[in-house]
């Protein structure tokens, strides 16, 4: 089983909002939904728009799915499964995420 | 197969629609068109011919244009006039010697003014009105005269007179009858028209004769009349009628009327094979039609026989043509329907008539009662199109047609005592294209469900959009009884409509989306309920977007003030007003570029945009351009972007004011100004317009007397000339106009809606908002200030604001764990700039390096 890495402090987050890890080379997008008080990551690289910008997108809900707008050309990706709502062609890998001691960590 | 060749004689209107329409239809390129003007120019538009007057110039009168033609085909001679056919031989000759041979051809040669046979009419600065050429000897005789006088008081005759007074002259009319507009009006509807452009300050004369125009004592002509009277003036302008223009034809040996026009049967063929004759030089059932309508109508006969489409056949023949017809003459508002004299046997009459706010309103109906015949609307004409649908559809009178005349009370008022549920599906809802109400469902049914949506598909309210009212109510009712929800709601966390949302914000005074989503919403929200609350609160409060409240609403061109470009790297665009700088920030600005290694491109309004800024690059490039004594450009937003101008007076040779100085000043006023869409504005120095001021969503030009306001143009994907909103104004009026506006659309407009669009579905459209913001009809106009007021107060650089937070500063990395940048960025040199590597070019270095 793969160690919990942490990658930043859970005040550096802030609701609502992205920001994006490096671990082992993998750029990883990590959300903070201060409704639901739950952390989320996924994949950083948008494979539609073809950039790594999903971290800036914004986060909601469709249809009680939550999810991330990509904020190149907003299509939706899930962020509990990954998986694009517009076109289930293209899916995001997930990541196991989780705070602890106030740090946020991440599997890879 | 070879074409057939159509020759069409004449582009005035009803030329250009019946070549417009034949193109339309010409599926299969059977056609090869050529048509010939004596005029310099192609078809303008002439029924809006006073406009020229207010400003409009020829180019915006143009109902086409040569690429338009050249596009499809058509082929134009323009300055040449044709003055033979040869109908053994199928040809026509021109005044050049030019021979044409044709298939089949067309005249369109519309008609000329009447000039009656006065002696001394035909001297210097005594003049006609029909073409632009016209309006141009009338503009030079009028600089050099102070007094003008109108021979006619029919409707042209009143649009000359109005086009005198435009230019300043004392204007009088002088009319033969014993009043004015003695063909659509009766006694009461004349004397209430004539009482009202007298007290807009021209002088009528009705029962009149002139005898003879001789040198004049105070002024450069005296008018002598047949009753011994006479009028001094300096200029004249003949409008006494139209005359079909039948010469060609004469000379052709087609049949003629007695009294002139050319003979056409249902078909509208003339005497002669392949002849065909359409608009005002067209004689049917031994009448000439003086209106646009009706000649459109005959344009689209002849097209779709010679297309010989299998169309309804009412399409293929011309029925007669109703002469109704509402306009607004010097601003009065004149409106006649039908049978307005009573002349029918056993008609009767109701009759309204308020000598306070001066309304007159004459509905003649028929022997039993049961059937509107005509009527006459003077001073208020809001009634027209439902009349005008009863009488045309025969519909029965309501129990007390009294109804029909009495003042509206509140906005629907006589629309849905009668309801257009009750027209027939063959009902013409616009008579400028021909739209029936059955068109109108065919869109709905077809996915149509907004105003500016119809106007696309089917062209309804787009000619003179008189019927942009009834228009609406029609697509409503449709929507309705398709059981069409029309639903508005923002997005599934609101049921709401985007002004539903913004009147909650700003009268329970909510602050957060937060609040708005807990008092209001469901769910989570999402990115299109985030952001158009953003917007709404920054329209509202203008706080500080990246507070923590409100970041996560933001786009995320707003979070990092700047514009997301393809490769997830931002454009940097400072603020350049009125596109005005000097060389030593041009100079930072290259040296920032060049440092940065940042594509640099000159923008659309006048400014520097930087391409392929990364997060962390940013902050510093802001730092130094903020040093540099620039500000945010807010390109990034909804919001306010540029004010364009021209040189102006202070350079240019024609400027009449100073462009660049007011653009600057407008530019510093509204920056920043958060809106449901971008706002662009422009100024220009004069009417050449060189700002472009006509295609922004708040235009001004100068005048000698103060500015033009127009509003509500736009370029992009569907481009609209601005609307003249308001003439001459002085600063403080225009800018209240202007925050008055910009605060009403703010507060109403849909989301992402822009203020083209916006006008287009605001219900009364152009003359509503007016009302709104020139007469303040909604007692709102203080409100609408203080808002303005309130929001730029608040104003603030973002960019200033954020690198002075070292928190908000934290954002701008790539990571959050790491100070790499993002190593998929990849770049090609091009041109001498770099730009981002196309997947194209990825994948072939890929390919090299494995």
């Amino acid at each position: 089983m793969e160690q919990w890495q942490t990658i930043c402090k859970q005040s550096d987050l802030v609701k609502n909002t992205g920001v994006c890890a490096l671990i082992d080379k993998e750029q990883v997008a990590v959300f903070y939904c201060g409704r639901s008080q739950s952390v989320y990551a996924l994949s950083n690289y948008d494979p539609i728009g073809e950039a790594n910008v999903i971290s800036r997108g914004i986060i909601g809900c469709v249809d009680g799915e939550v999810v991330v707008a990509s904020p190149l050309y907003k299509q939706h990706f899930s962020l509990t499964t990954g998986e694009c709502l517009e076109d289930p062609e293209y899916s995001l890998k997930t990541y196991p995420v989780r705070v602890a001691q106030g740090e946020i960590q991440l599997q890879i | 197969m070879s074409k057939q060749r159509i020759v069409v004689v004449g582009n005035g209107m009803v030329g250009h629609k019946f070549i417009d329409d034949l193109v339309q239809r010409d599926e299969n390129e059977q056609f090869e068109v050529i048509t010939f003007s004596e005029e310099p120019r192609l078809a303008y538009d002439r029924v809006q011919l006073s406009k020229y007057f207010s400003g409009a110039t020829a180019q915006e009168l143009a109902l086409t244009d040569e690429n338009y033609y050249q596009d499809h085909g058509v082929s134009y001679v323009l300055n040449e006039k044709v003055t033979a056919i040869d109908s053994t031989e199928r040809q026509v000759i021109t005044a050049s010697g030019r021979v044409e041979s044709y298939d089949k051809l067309v005249l369109a040669t519309g008609s000329y003014p009447f000039v009656p046979p006065i002696p001394g009419n035909d001297q210097p600065h005594c003049h006609v009105y029909r073409t632009i050429e016209d309006l141009e000897a009338i503009e030079t005789s009028g600089q050099q005269s102070e007094v003008g006088v109108v021979v006619g008081g029919g409707l042209l005759g009143l649009e000359a007179a109005n086009a005198l007074q435009s230019i300043g002259l004392k204007t009088h009319v002088v009319e033969f009858a014993p009043r004015l507009m003695a063909v659509q009006l009766d006694n009461g509807g004349g004397k209430l028209l004539e009482r009202k452009i007298t007290e807009l300050g021209v002088e009528v004369h009705t029962e009149k004769a002139t005898s003879e125009i001789v040198a004049g004592e105070t002024c450069r002509y005296r008018m002598n009349f047949a009753d011994g009277s006479y009028l001094e003036t300096d200029m004249i302008v003949f409008s006494a009628g139209i005359r079909p223009q039948d010469e060609l034809a004469r000379q052709g040996g087609l049949e003629l009327g007695e009294r002139g026009g050319i003979v056409i049967d249902d078909s509208c063929q003339t005497s002669a094979a392949d002849i065909y004759a359409i608009g005002e030089c067209a004689l049917w059932q031994g009448r000439i039609f003086g209106l646009v309508a009706p000649g459109y109508q005959m344009a689209k006969v002849v097209a779709s026989q010679l297309c010989d489409e299998q169309e309804s056949g009412s399409q293929r023949v011309f029925t007669g043509a109703d002469m109704s017809t509402k306009l607004k003459l010097l601003g009065v508002d004149v409106a006649s329907i039908g049978d307005a004299h009573g002349n029918t046997p056993g008609a009767q009459s109701y009759t309204f008539n308020d000598e306070i706010e001066q309304v007159y309103k004459r509905l003649i109906v028929s022997q039993d009662g049961q059937k509107i015949l005509g009527a006459v609307l003077v001073g208020e004409v809001d009634a027209y199109s439902n009349l005008l649908q009863m009488k045309l559809n025969d519909m029965p009178l309501p129990e007390n047609p009294a109804v029909l005349l009495l003042p509206t009370v509140g906005e629907d008022g006589v629309g849905n005592a009668m309801g257009v549920d009750a027209l027939p599906d063959s009902a013409q809802i616009c008579s400028c294209f021909d739209v029936t109400k059955a068109d109108i469902k065919q869109a709905v049914a077809a996915g149509c469900t907004d105003m500016a949506n119809l106007k696309g598909s089917t062209k309804a309210s787009t000619g003179c959009g008189g019927c942009s009212a009834l228009a609406k109510q029609v697509l409503d009712a449709e929507l309705a009884s398709l059981g069409f929800e029309v639903n508005n709601h923002l997005c599934e966390h609101f049921a709401y409509s985007r002004q539903e949302l913004a009147d909650i914000v700003r009268v329970k005074q909510i602050k957060s989306f937060d609040r708005l989503l807990d008092d209001y919403g469901q769910g989570l929200g999402c990115d299109v309920c985030k952001p158009t609350v953003g917007s709404i609160l920054a329209s509202f409060w203008n706080d500080y977007v990246l507070e923590e409240q409100h970041i996560g609403l933001q786009d995320t061109n707003d979070i990092f003030l700047g514009n997301m470009q393809k490769d997830g790297t931002y454009s940097v665009v400072p603020r350049v007003a009125g596109g005005e700088i000097t060389p030593d920030k041009l100079i930072v600005l290259g040296e920032v570029a060049k440092a940065f290694n940042l594509y640099t491109k000159i923008t659309g309004g006048q400014r520097v945009d930087l391409f392929g800024a990364q997060l962390h690059e940013l902050p510093v490039i802001w730092q130094q351009l903020i040093d540099a004594g620039f500000e945010t450009g807010h390109a990034y937003g909804k919001s306010v972007r540029t004010v364009k101008s021209c040189v102006g007076s202070t350079w240019c040779r024609y400027g009449v004011k100073d462009s660049v100085g007011f653009a600057i000043d407008l530019e510093d006023r509204y920056k920043g100004l958060r809106a449901p869409h971008k706002l662009k504005f422009a100024v220009s120095g004069c009417t050449r317009e060189c700002a472009e001021a006509q295609s922004k969503d708040i235009g001004v030009i100068a005048t000698e007397n103060g500015w033009n306001l127009y509003v509500c143009g736009n370029g992009g994907m569907r481009p609209r000339h601005a609307d003249l909103f308001a003439a001459d104004l002085d600063d403080k009026t225009l800018i209240a106009y202007i925050d008055r506006i910009l605060m009403f659309y703010i507060r109403t407009a849909d989301r992402l809606q822009r203020t083209s669009v916006w006008l287009e579905n605001l219900e009364g459209g152009l003359k509503y908002l007016q009302k709104v913001v020139i007469e303040d009809k909604l007692g709102i106009a203080n409100e609408l200030e203080s808002e303005m007021a309130h929001n730029l107060s608040q104003y603030q650089c973002e960019w200033k604001t954020t690198l002075a937070s070292p928190e908000k500063l934290k954002r701008f990395q790539h990571f959050v764990n790491s100070s790499e940048p993002d190593g998929k960025l990849s770049y090609v040199t091009e041109r001498g700039q770099r730009r981002p590597r196309f997947k194209s070019e990825r994948i072939e270095i890929v390919d090299v390096t494995e």
